[in-house]
């Protein structure tokens, strides 16, 4: 038996005498486990299988053995990821710390960062949120105002972070913030930890037109920070702000794996609210179904295809660069549709006369706007495939290099 | 089950493609638009398809075949779509050739119909399906009567519309004998005495209406049994379906590309029209449309492999649902995406676009007639609702 093999079989024997049977299986909403400074369980096979995989360093099994990680090789992460998917074994934890800010620091941390911060997280006992979006930097995110400003011995920041997911149940954050307002906007920006519990720090909850959500909004009012929590170098927190982003995508759907939010299927739901035989105005409904359900299998199958393209080691950041707007874009024709299909029936807001399910969809229908704009909106997601997937040129450096030109032309 | 090329088809994609690009590029469509071929193809190219064995992709080795799975014939439709190169390919080895493997396969053919099957495969003969009676296809509804004389039948209704007629060894029609609710397949040799009206469409390949005003052939004309032609035609259909969406998606590729490499050398306003969001996002938008028709072509050609593959009639069943699906999803699919590719290449390439020195013209003639070839759109979407609901 070769290694890899051996460490198969040791894996699945290892995840099959540890995670517990009740967990084997899709997590229902809610029950998804944080790691945090106090995690909420609310069983106990949630806290062992927590637990042991906590002590194998499964949390982030990629990650040196050092900062309390698994150390386990590229391949030996795909077999364990594989052996998990086999058993269906929820995830032991989730925190946007390891899938985002650590990959980061793992690079441009410094040794004293990397202990400080990183082993905390691998062991689950930090819970991080993102404050990169402010009231006026959404799409256009390097225009944060959010400022740290050099006090000596710490930094002192002030402003607001906005669309911070779980803002309010974090305890710490990953920041980008302005160092230098007085050059270009790109420039004078870094990355900087802070811990949510210090004083001057307000995270307040957003009500959506979905109702209750895990957006907060984040205000710092003269905040402190210690000046070793700035990472990466000073003024330069941009680049290491889109690696961050690139972790992101990968993040969301990782997410979108695990929390599973209540998959609603068109036309099971068809046939149970639109009345047989079809009235014409029904049939014309109808055919806007299958269009759906049509557009919707297409996307399926253009999932899978990038999942085999990957595996075959072929190039597919082009079909990567499309999913969260085809996916988005999708779910928002199709809860319009459920609508329209369920007529009535989908207008409630809380009221027992209308079933969970009934209400689920009017909520998801509402959340579904959000969806093409949160996490890079649409517009934002045509502009990546317009320029570095198609190579379409780009606006502000062809002017540039028409003032060049001109510059030139005016100078022989 | 696979969305991706393995090797081999990899290597005869890629052999497709500088084939097409060398020996039949758009140029050669465009000169047989202006000087018209009477076959509708170039036998020069039909003869070196044959020779790298195309024809043999999809058939069984016991009938001269390659039984190299339908993936292959795909990425080679694909090719000709890129290309616009017209071949018999479709009318008569897809169609004809996948109906009489059909026959073959339940051993229901006499000898000399098994060797027209292995003719079809080794290019010796050619083959066309007589289907279609209405403006717009019906699938395998047909009204044309087939009544039973005394050695035979005498077959009585018009095919408005039947791919490379012309100069084809034989027509296999789609009739109902006497009172039959089900539809029958004939071998009808081209002797036979139908008449044949040639029609000139805007894609310059080769179509005919046939009429047929009492033709009578022999009892051995009846391919299989009475009313069994349903089961033998579905399949071979729902492939060609899987053909014309990948000849569409090959052409949509092309026109894609085309379109792009204008949008970043036109220059207007002092800058590359590339350069302009509105139209950014709109190339954007045919990228990710492309993408998407792609994964359901590529899907229906994997579930092709699947027909005839399994022993109970159930799973053959199946099989042949999930094949049905799957085509109509992809023509649907190709279709729409088609349409907008076609109007969007054509638009960005403004004035220019709707000239006729420019090919993206003879690219959106040619997709306009692979879209009501065996159902449009429309037709796709009702039988997928009849068939998945």
């Amino acid at each position: 038996m070769s290694d890899i093999e051996l460490f198969r079989a040791q894996t699945r024997q290892w995840l099959e005498d540890n995670c517990p049977p009740s967990l084997r299986t899709p997590t229902p909403e809610g029950e998804l486990i944080w790691g945090a400074s106090e995690v909420e369980f609310t069983s106990l096979d949630q806290r062992l299988w927590f637990e042991r995989m906590r002590d194998k360093g499964w949390f982030c099994p990629s990650w040196p053995l050092a900062v309390g990680g698994g150390g386990l090789s590229d391949e030996q992460v795909n077999v364990l990821e594989s052996e998990i998917r086999r058993l269906h074994c929820r995830p032991a934890q989730i925190n946007l710390g390891i899938w985002m800010l650590g990959p980061v620091l793992l690079k441009y941390g410094t040794p004293e960062q990397q202990q400080r911060l990183l082993t905390p997280m691998a062991k689950g006992e930090v819970r991080w949120c993102q404050g990169f979006s402010e009231p006026n930097a959404g799409s256009d995110l390097a225009n944060i105002r959010t400022s740290a400003q050099d006090m000596g011995d710490h930094y002192l920041v002030n402003g607001a972070k906005i669309w911070t997911s779980y803002g309010d149940k974090s305890d710490a954050m990953y920041a980008l913030v302005r160092t230098n307002p007085s050059t270009s906007k790109h420039q004078g920006i870094s990355l900087l930890v802070l811990d949510m519990h210090s004083e001057g720090v307000q995270a307040v909850p957003i009500d959506l037109i979905s109702g209750k959500s895990t957006f907060c909004e984040v205000f710092f009012d003269n905040v402190k920070v210690p000046k070793d929590n700035l990472v990466g170098e000073l003024h330069n927190g941009w680049p290491l702000a889109k690696l961050l982003l690139q972790h992101e995508r990968s993040a969301m759907s990782k997410f979108g794996e695990f929390s599973l939010p209540t998959h609603f299927d068109l036309m099971s739901l068809v046939h149970d609210y639109l009345p047989q035989p079809h009235s014409p105005a029904d049939a014309a409904l109808h055919s806007r179904v299958l269009a759906c359900d049509m557009e919707e299998r297409a996307y399926q199958l253009t999932v899978k295809r990038m999942g085999e393209e990957a595996r075959a080691s072929m190039n597919v950041t082009g079909l990567m660069s499309i999913m969260k707007l085809v996916h988005t874009e999708q779910e928002k024709v199709k809860f319009e549709l459920l609508l329209d299909v369920m007529g009535y029936r989908a207008l409630g807001w809380q009221d027992d006369s209308f079933s969970e399910q009934e209400l689920g969809i009017t909520r998801a229908w509402l959340n579904s706007f959000a969806q093409t704009i949160a996490g890079g909106s649409s517009e934002i997601q045509l502009n990546v495939i317009a320029k570095r997937i198609l190579g379409l040129p780009d606006k502000a450096k062809a002017a540039d290099n028409k003032s060049t030109n001109q510059t030139k032309e005016e100078q022989s | 089950m696979s969305l991706v090329y393995n090797q081999d088809e990899r290597m005869l994609v890629d052999t497709a493609q500088s084939f097409f690009a060398e020996q039949s590029p758009v140029s050669a469509m465009r000169a047989q638009r202006d000087n018209p071929l009477p076959l509708g193809f170039d036998p020069s190219i039909n003869q070196q398809i044959v020779e790298m064995g195309w024809n043999a992709i999809c058939f069984d080795e016991s009938y001269g075949g390659l039984a190299f799975g339908h993936k292959g014939m795909g990425g080679i439709f694909e090719a000709m779509g890129q290309h616009l190169t017209a071949s018999p390919l479709l009318s008569s080895v897809v169609l004809c050739g996948t109906i009489l493997q059909y026959f073959a396969r339940a051993n229901q053919l006499s000898s000399d119909q098994c060797q027209l099957l292995e003719d079809i495969i080794s290019g010796d003969k050619r083959l066309a399906l007589a289907l279609d009676e209405q403006a717009r296809h019906q699938g395998a509804q047909v009204g044309l009567k087939a009544c039973s004389v005394n050695d035979g039948y005498q077959l009585c209704g018009d095919k408005v519309l039947v791919m490379d007629a012309h100069g084809a060894d034989a027509l296999i029609v789609a009739a109902k004998i006497d009172d039959d609710t089900e539809m029958s397949l004939f071998l009808v040799p081209a002797d036979a005495g139908f008449t044949q009206q040639n029609l000139s469409l805007i894609d310059s390949r080769q179509y005919s209406r046939i009429g047929f005003n009492g033709v009578n052939v022999h009892a051995d004309a009846l391919l299989g049994k009475a009313g069994t032609g349903q089961a033998a035609l579905a399949p071979a259909l729902d492939l060609g379906r899987l053909c014309l969406a990948g000849e569409m998606l090959g052409a949509c590729n092309s026109l894609f590309a085309m379109t792009l490499e204008y949008l970043k050398t036109r220059e207007q306003f002092d800058v590359k029209i590339g350069t302009f969001q509105a139209l950014q996002h709109r190339a954007a938008q045919c990228f990710v449309e492309l993408e998407l028709a792609r994964s359901t072509v590529i899907s229906g050609f994997d579930l092709a492999d699947a027909i005839g593959t399994h022993s109970t009639d159930t799973e053959q069943q199946a099989a042949a649902k999930s094949l049905a699906i799957a085509a109509s999803l992809a023509k649907w699919k190709v279709g729409t995406m088609a349409d907008m590719l076609t109007r969007e290449a054509i638009q960005m390439h403004g004035g220019i676009g709707v000239t006729d020195e420019l090919d993206v013209g003879l690219y959106l003639k040619r997709i306009r007639v692979a879209q009501m070839c065996l159902g449009d759109g429309d037709f796709h979407l009702a039988r997928f609702g009849e068939l998945s609901g």
